[in-house]
């Protein structure tokens, strides 16, 4: 399994804190889980198609090319805005 | 675990992310602790009253636990890489914070002061823009997330060799 994790304005976009998925080949890497979470509905697909948005596997900062294995961590959020 | 907060403590690094507020008093003293460094260096940030031109009456700050400490680790590990230093504190808080309330301590102590002005503002530059924390301001009509600026950007990136 995959835990997805959603951060912010994200977060409160999708009313969805965490979700869970199977591992597969439509979550290979993060660009494709992407996509996958975007072909859900209207809104998830407005929500991931921000260009601002950014991705982390395993609590590091990712490119969308970042593989994803079972049993991973990924999170999706906006950028920034601590200090 | 320091009192209270999601505390870790490697040697001379203290990294707290917590919801009650610190004593910059408290926090000076650890750092002044070491006879050896000459120079000491803080900075702390506040809610301030506006923001884009806008009245903010408070501030909340979420953040993503487990990888806001990672990130923060490696940001100190990298300015220890960068400047000799001897101690180094960076405590953020979490949750709603009021009008004036500190948000953000970060401390450096060095045998010489350039070395501290140098990694407390490196720190603070990289932690804008690579820790996981987002505010979320509210004024008495309304609420919203605030958005990344160009600028924290552009101070994190001068920092590039």
């Amino acid at each position: 399994m995959i835990k997805v994790l959603f951060f912010a304005q994200v977060r409160e976009l999708l009313d969805t804190p965490s979700l869970t998925l199977a591992a597969g080949q439509d979550t290979r890497n993060a660009g494709a889980l992407r996509a996958t979470l975007a072909a859900r509905d209207e809104l998830w697909a407005r929500v991931m198609a921000s260009e601002r948005l950014l991705v982390a596997v395993n609590q590091t900062l990712s490119d969308w090319d970042a593989e994803i294995r079972d049993g991973d961590e990924v999170a999706f959020f906006p950028p920034m805005t601590g200090g | 675990m320091s009192a209270g907060g999601d505390g870790r403590q490697h040697g001379q690094d203290l990294i707290r992310v917590q919801q009650q507020d610190f004593s910059v008093a408290d926090e000076y003293a650890r750092l002044a602790g070491d006879a050896a460094d000459g120079a000491l260096v803080t900075f702390v940030g506040k809610v301030r009253d506006f923001n884009d031109g806008r009245t903010v009456t408070s501030l909340s700050l979420e953040h993503y636990p487990g990888m806001t400490e990672g990130v923060l680790e490696r940001l100190v590990a990298q300015a220890r890489a960068r400047w000799p230093l001897g101690r180094v504190t960076v405590i953020h808080r979490v949750g709603t914070l009021a009008l004036g309330e500190q948000i953000v301590f970060i401390g450096v102590s060095s045998a010489h002061r350039q070395a501290a002005f140098s990694a407390c503002e490196y720190l603070i530059d990289f932690l804008k823009t690579q820790a996981p924390f987002w505010k979320l301001e509210a004024d008495n009509h309304e609420r919203r997330w605030v958005e990344a600026r160009d600028r924290d950007q552009d101070a994190a990136g001068r920092w590039q060799e």
